[in-house]
């Protein structure tokens, strides 16, 4: 490797740190535009939507095991479960039934 | 720390500790790829340590393999993190007021998608212990993950690192789920964002673009349009069904 290693990482470092960062400490005072303030209440259920679909199909081995974990944590979740809960016990579905399917 | 301070921090070690196994299964495949392009174990936990982001480590160690400038590597962590500037205005929003500018200092540090998506869905202000409380577990298990991955390789179970994989979605959902069973919007916003956010990842054109940047696409455009079509009329209502 021509380059060096740790300056590489103190480069990632260094951005990932200042977007994390900046916003949280420029913006002081609460938004009053209501527009601004909705787009902000949206913005984690989207993402979060966004980030889930479709990447949770591949996230495993098996593309049926992960739905069946998929299905089984909005069921849980849906009954408002806690988040330790809807956690295991999707991962408890996707290792049986990687299991059985294999 | 006052006592309250200590609760929110315990409460925030409870709820990261699902975050640290989901971390530590993935930061190990992490490892795993970090040795195969010739970073050692140093290296790649101090990368961890100090970025904390999966999408973003993953896309530096290829291309730091393949010999990239260092402005190419600024630019790629720029592009795919910028969803977490995002995710630091709405922090912005949510953290209580009391609590000083050093605080947001050391919060900002530890926003990941799964430590911001607990913190969010906190409910009133944030204690900024809540945050510290997670990143305390969570941090050093995607550190030391992505350390045993390089050491030990493929020593663990495959069937076992792919059921923890799942764990970090089943916790988003576990995030967005529960408010959208009294909100209609939600329940509305949710599916048409994966439906979406599906499409987009097999139409062709639109699928040639990064998973970073498309998560920034459809959230700038599905908020904004949900924004204007259903403003939120007040804080107090966030989790309140909005009739029709």
């Amino acid at each position: 490797m021509a380059h060096n290693i740790y300056i590489y990482i103190l480069v990632m470092a260094a951005v990932t740190y200042l977007i994390r960062v900046l916003p949280l400490t420029l913006i002081k005072q609460d938004i009053r535009n209501k527009t601004i303030r909705s787009f902000l209440y949206y913005v984690p259920y989207v993402t979060l939507s966004v980030m889930t679909f479709p990447a949770i199909i591949y996230a495993t081995s098996n593309v049926y095991a992960a739905w069946g974990g998929f299905i089984v944590a909005i069921i849980m979740a849906c009954r408002k479960k806690s988040l330790p809960q809807v956690a295991l016990a999707a991962c408890v579905v996707v290792f049986l039934m990687e299991l059985i399917l294999a | 720390m006052q006592k309250n301070d200590w609760i929110n921090f315990k409460e925030g070690v409870r709820d990261g500790m699902p975050i640290a196994i989901g971390y530590l299964a993935v930061s190990f495949t992490l490892g795993i790829a970090a040795k195969n392009a010739g970073i050692t174990a140093f290296q790649a936990t101090l990368m961890s340590l100090l970025n904390s982001t999966s999408a973003g480590e993953f896309a530096a160690i290829s291309v730091i393999a393949a010999g990239a400038s260092y402005v190419e590597v600024a630019i790629m962590q720029f592009v795919i993190n910028l969803r977490y500037m995002l995710m630091s205005c709405a922090l912005s929003q949510k953290i209580d007021k009391r609590y000083s500018f050093i605080h947001r200092l050391i919060m900002g540090g530890g926003i990941t998608d799964e430590i911001f998506g607990i913190s969010i869905g906190r409910s009133g202000k944030l204690s900024p212990y809540y945050t510290y409380g997670a990143m305390a577990v969570a941090v050093p298990a995607w550190a030391l993950g992505t350390c045993l991955g390089v050491i030990m390789g493929n020593v663990l179970p495959v069937k076992l690192v792919s059921a923890l994989s799942l764990a970090l979605y089943a916790m988003f959902i576990a995030i967005i789920i529960p408010p959208a069973t009294s909100n209609k919007i939600l329940a509305f916003l949710i599916p048409v964002s994966m439906l979406v956010s599906y499409a987009f990842s097999v139409l062709p054109v639109v699928s040639s673009i990064s998973s970073g940047t498309r998560i920034i696409i459809l959230t700038v455009v599905i908020a904004g349009v949900a924004a204007v079509l259903f403003p939120v009329e007040d804080e107090e209502e966030d989790h309140k069904a909005k009739e029709d």
